[in-house]
């Protein structure tokens, strides 16, 4: 078996690049870290844990939440509020130890919201976090005291407390507190699907009405998970405000909600790395996109949209398929098949970006006085050109991808029957 | 699996940090930009863009700073803090001296504490804050910092240039304002002026409106109505404001509307013909107001803009900014070199002559800018008109600069030179 | 006296106006079961295809052709897409959709730019109509009024008089049932959701001169009509309309109405200031959080009674 061993590797792994990540992209010739790329790494490190929290209701207890962001922004305010009195009041406590005050903070609103919103499953639940969604992001903008209206609330992590003694002025101290706190944290997820509360959060989420008759009432148990998902949301929330040292409305927003949903969907929900996945993925396209491209917003509705339509199992249930081929040992005689698709995919994707740009161009960014360049190369949108190209290209690969996948789908199906046959036993 | 998508990761995160270096021109004062991209407020940044661009133009033909050209370098905030925080590390990462924002005072706010943090804990890479916009009252008072120059009156200002600006035979207004910090402060500034200047005003209501949710005002304008006010004065915007105009002209109210942001792109197109000779608006400026003061030079600089960019319809609303540039211009030149603190100091103090002619002056206390500011009625007749709607902003008043000076409680920690 | 009757007016308007927007939600959602967050993005086409149609046309052509837009576009996007993806579950369905709305708000951006467009009141109703003590109630209102009065009328005849009509009133409460008794319920999802996507167009044409036309329509009505349509309940098209009739007037209503929970405790003897615990929260006056008391009645509601007002099935 491959499994357990395995897992416990790519654990070891991941935190190796994690921690070697920055060290990448140092510039030696300045001898400085990349302010950027390390507060990317942070945000993404961060919208994991949120994401993953996120999945511990949507994945495994079939709830989904329209306002998640309110438990992470909630988290990162009390964050905020605590740094602010420890500053003041001069009391000693590690900034490594914080995030588990915001923890605290996710877990103490989860239980009061969570109260409200776990009576019901299912539509009812989701159209409660919608309503109780709307109505803390207005507070946030009404209420002075707690949320520092428009400007919202401002820190300072260099509190001059640590457990290593690090004073937190540079960015790369500040990512590897990060790097640590995931960890922990995606950790502590896993276990809790582990334990007795994950597995029947899971059971409620298939059939609740068994549950019942096995004995546990699904309200506790959707309620508990909510608070727990609620504790880690308010983690995240609280290395949101560690790495922004400040934090506003916005951090409570549907929007911040719809990113976990998106995070969570792309990646995967069956899962539980999906998320991971998902989240990096998702952040990198918000933050890495929107500098080449002002049309990010539609790439990724456009993505969501052809992962919901072609693969609900997100990128993770696609890796999944595969398992059974690749345990009969014949995963290298789909690599021809799958060049195959990639190039016409390759074309489609190329005209489709190349079409929607140049609409952007001439609708919106004409005049905002860029240029249109594709690394240096010049194009004018007035002509014709780039749009026949455009066009034939997105016809073209499109019609070339159907024939190709028809292709592929005969091989992949053949390959599915060959491992049913073969390996079923073992499974 | 998984280790295979962290590598994925790394290669692209490389990429990505290639294509953000800009492979532009070595040598040019590099300028970060940031403010909504995309998004629902889209329209603010992008407008802004096309205006900033003309002017880059203009200042690079003027033969730059210190022998460099100005350049501009856009980054999509999405009106999110956390982003335009961002775009300050990508800024500094790079080594601009400056990071320029126009939309937003939340954002502002996160900046300015930022960079305060920034250039303190890095004293070798420190970078200037540009406020081209971002209006509230708090920036150069509780919150000011050394690095932050603001270019645009504050909100205390502008109520202020609204007051003086109220005609004598208007002696009962009514308040609607948005029910957060910037309305509130408008709020609370206009009643402070009322009092200070207008004693004789009578304030019949006062209303707090939630945020951008409000669909029907008519409710609103019943109120009003119901108390005898003959004005009526917003800081809203946005809907908010185009909504609240549309409600007042349906119910045929006989109502003056004194605002902050009818004029903003899109404003005069949802107010239509209905707006003639009732909405006024605080402004920098108008394009008719070249006119009005015989000032050929600037008259024809605002036209040549719309004749570079002959698909905008909105009017050249920042054509202030050209100020902006021109003290950056002046500081740099004096300096001989693009170090911010050096600069920092070079430009607090400075006075300059506008391209109206009016005098402005970088206030040293708070790096606040006392400016000329007008007050613009939309009307038929005028010789530019907005957006293609036959209405133009007149210039209905102009409050000088020597009459802006407010006291500010701004105590700013400075460097050593 | 004045007030009342001017707030009763617009508060009916108001409330004639979401309800043409959730009555084809509650179709959808009470026959499919799908929350459709594209929904209020046909609202948002509807007013843009009638302001383009109205620059070549005319109103009046645009107040027929533009929902029949909205409905074809929605036939559709249920034929291709929604009917794939429905097997995957209601989830995928509402994720499917939202999807589908961040993709038409962009493309609505790209297409007519991303400021507001001067979508007109046609000059033959823009006058006022009558006086209510010195306000003017203009034509255009009445003209709102009518036509979705107009709408529920043709709705209620053709869900009680036609033969697809029954099938779908049987399909609102029983889905599975209408199936096995042999009706082609595919067909009639398709009608279903186009017709909803029809009316939610009819709606932007009517309320898109009222309102402004903008990419962020979609996004500002959205939340209330989610919110209508659940407190309505499912499956009933006549809580529906108590529900948008409700919410509108309370909408209205909660403007004029100056009191604060403060003022309710004064009258029993308890002063609360700005600086009493909790404080901020008690002095808030009624219009300050007049739009957010439809959420708060969502949250209500659902809580004691989530089959909504006259659902007849549980949400």
């Amino acid at each position: 078996m491959r499994t357990r061993t395995d897992l416990r590797w790519i654990w070891v792994i991941a935190l190796a690049i994690a921690l070697v990540l920055p060290w990448i992209f140092f510039d030696w010739k300045t001898s400085r870290h990349s302010g950027f790329v390390l507060t990317m790494l942070s945000e993404i490190g961060l919208m994991i844990v949120f994401a993953l929290s996120f999945n511990m209701q949507m994945g495994q207890a079939g709830l989904l939440s329209f306002g998640h962001a309110v438990l992470f922004g909630l988290g990162g305010y009390t964050t905020a509020h605590a740094l602010n009195a420890i500053r003041t009041s001069g009391i000693w406590f590690p900034l490594e130890l914080v995030p588990l005050i915001g923890g605290m903070g996710g877990l103490a609103f989860g239980v009061v919201i969570g109260y409200i919103a776990t009576k019901q499953r299912a539509t009812a639940f989701a159209m409660i976090t919608m309503g109780l969604s709307e109505l803390v992001g207005a507070a946030a903008l009404m209420f002075m005291t707690f949320f520092g209206g428009e400007s919202g609330i401002t820190t300072d992590r260099m509190i001059e407390s640590s457990l290593v003694g690090a004073s937190y002025s540079a960015p790369w101290q500040v990512y590897y507190l990060i790097v640590f706190w995931v960890f922990v944290s995606v950790a502590l997820m896993w276990l809790h699907t582990q334990t007795p509360l994950g597995k029947m959060a899971n059971a409620q989420r298939d059939n609740f009405e068994r549950t019942q008759f096995v004995g546990y009432d699904p309200q506790l148990i959707r309620f508990w998970q909510f608070v727990v998902s609620g504790f880690f949301a308010g983690i995240a929330g609280s290395l949101y405000t560690i790495v922004y040292e400040i934090v506003t409305y916005d951090a409570l927003a549907a929007s911040k909600s719809a990113n976990a949903l998106l995070a969570s969907y792309i990646g995967g929900v069956g899962g539980f790395f999906g998320p991971v996945l998902g989240a990096t993925l998702v952040v990198l396209m918000q933050s890495g996109l929107s500098l080449l491209s002002n049309s990010w917003v539609l790439y990724i509705g456009v993505l969501f949209i052809v992962m919901v339509m072609y693969a609900p199992g997100g990128i993770v249930g696609l890796l999944g398929q595969h398992a059974p081929i690749a345990r009969i040992g014949r995963l290298h005689e789909l690599v021809l098949p799958y060049v195959r698709i990639l190039v016409p995919a390759l074309i489609t994707v190329f005209g489709f970006v190349l079409l929607v740009e140049l609409t952007s161009f001439v609708t919106i960014g004409a005049t905002q006085g860029k240029k249109f360049k594709v690394g240096s190369l010049m194009i004018d949108a007035a002509t014709a050109q780039p749009w026949m190209l455009a066009i034939g290209a997105l016809l073209i690969g499109g019609l070339w991808l159907r024939l190709a996948s028809r292709g592929f789908m005969r091989v992949w199906d053949g390959l599915i029957e060959e491992a049913k046959t073969l390996g079923g036993a073992a499974r | 699996m998984k280790s295979i998508y962290r590598a994925a990761l790394a290669a692209l995160a490389m990429i990505l940090s290639v294509a953000v270096t800009p492979a532009g021109a070595q040598g040019t004062i590099k300028m970060a930009y940031t403010d909504p991209l995309s998004g629902a407020f889209a329209q603010v940044g992008d407008s802004n863009l096309k205006m900033w661009s003309y002017l880059i133009d203009y200042i690079n033909a003027k033969g730059g700073a210190a022998g460099r050209k100005f350049e501009l370098v856009p980054f999509d905030n999405k009106s999110q803090p956390a982003d335009a925080l961002l775009a300050l590390k990508s800024a500094t990462d790079q080594n601009m001296p400056f990071i320029v924002q126009c939309s937003g005072s939340n954002i502002a706010a996160a900046l300015i504490e930022a960079i305060d943090k920034h250039n303190a804990r890095n004293p070798d890479n420190r970078i200037i804050y540009i406020n081209c916009g971002a209006v509230a009252t708090e920036l150069t008072n509780e919150k000011c910092s050394f690095w932050h120059f603001r270019f645009d009156l504050n909100v205390a200002q502008k109520a202020e240039v609204l007051v003086r600006a109220l005609p004598k035979n208007i002696t009962k207004v009514y308040l609607i304002n948005q029910d957060y910090l910037f309305g509130q402060s408008v709020q609370r500034d206009v009643k402070t002026f009322l009092k200070q200047v207008r004693p004789d005003v009578q304030i019949v209501g006062d209303e707090l409106i939630p945020l951008g949710k409000i669909q029907d005002f008519s409710p609103y304008i019943t109120k009003v109505k119901a108390s005898g006010a003959q004005a009526l004065l917003s800081g809203n915007w946005g809907p908010d404001i185009n909504l609240l105009l549309k409600a007042g002209f349906d119910a045929g109210v006989d109502l003056r509307y004194y605002t902050f942001y009818a004029h903003l792109a899109g404003g005069p197109t949802t107010i239509g013909p209905a707006g003639d000779g009732k909405v006024y608006s605080v402004m920098p400026n108008s394009e008719n107001l070249p006119v009005e003061k015989g000032l050929k030079e600037a008259d024809e600089f605002i036209q040549g803009f719309h004749k570079a960019n002959p698909g905008m319809k909105f009017d050249f609303s920042s054509v202030g900014f050209r100020t902006i540039l021109e003290y950056l211009q002046e500081a740099i030149n004096k300096t001989g070199s693009v170090d911010p603190t050096k600069i920092a100091f070079a430009l607090e103090g400075m006075k300059r002559k506008d391209l109206f002619n009016y005098d402005t002056m970088m206030r040293k206390e708070d790096h606040q800018v006392m400016m000329e500011y007008m007050v613009g009625q939309l009307s038929k007749g005028n010789k530019y008109d907005s957006e293609g709607t036959g209405l133009g902003w007149k210039v209905s008043a102009v409050v000088e600069a020597k009459d802006l000076m407010q006291p500010t409680t701004c105590m700013m920690k400075r460097p050593a030179k | 006296m004045e007030v009342f009757l001017v707030s009763l007016l617009n508060g009916l308007v108001y409330g004639m106006l979401l309800f043409m927007l959730a009555s084809g939600l509650t179709l959808i959602f009470s026959m499919m079961g799908v929350l459709n967050f594209a929904h209020a993005s046909a609202f948002m086409l509807g007013a843009y295809f009638a302001y383009s149609i109205s620059l070549i046309a005319g109103f009046w052509v645009a107040l027929f052709d533009a929902p029949i837009l909205c409905g074809l576009l929605g036939a559709a996007i249920e034929r291709f897409g929604l009917r794939r993806v429905h097997r995957n579950g209601h989830v995928a369905e509402l994720l499917f959709t939202f999807g589908l709305a961040m993709v038409i708000e962009k493309v609505v951006q790209m297409s007519w730019g991303l400021l507001a467009v001067p979508y007109r009141i046609p000059a033959g109703l823009d006058f006022p109509l009558f006086s209510v003590y010195g306000t003017q109630f203009p034509a255009y209102r009445a003209f709102m009024l009518l036509i979705s009065g107009l709408m529920f009328l043709a709705i209620w005849l053709a869900l009680t008089r036609t033969r697809v009509g029954l099938v779908i009133q049987a399909s609102l409460t029983h889905p599975e049932m209408a199936r096995a008794l042999g009706h082609d319920v595919p067909k009639v999802f398709t009608l279903v959701f186009a017709s909803g996507m029809a009316l939610a167009g009819l709606a932007g044409v009517i309320g898109g001169n009222y309102q402004t036309t903008s990419p962020s329509m979609a996004v500002t009505m959205g939340p209330i009509v989610f919110v209508v349509v659940v407190f309505g309940g499912l499956g009933s098209l006549l809580g529906c309309f108590i529900a948008s009739l409700l919410m509108g007037l309370i909408q209205t209503f909660a403007v004029v109405l100056d009191y604060s929970a403060a003022d309710l405790l004064a009258n029993v003897g308890l002063t609360v200031t700005r600086s009493s615990p909790f404080g901020e929260l008690l002095t808030m006056p009624l219009p300050r959080i007049g739009a957010l008391l439809p959420y708060i009645l969502l949250v209500l509601i659902l809580w004691f009674r989530p089959r909504g007002l006259m659902g007849t099935r549980d949400t």
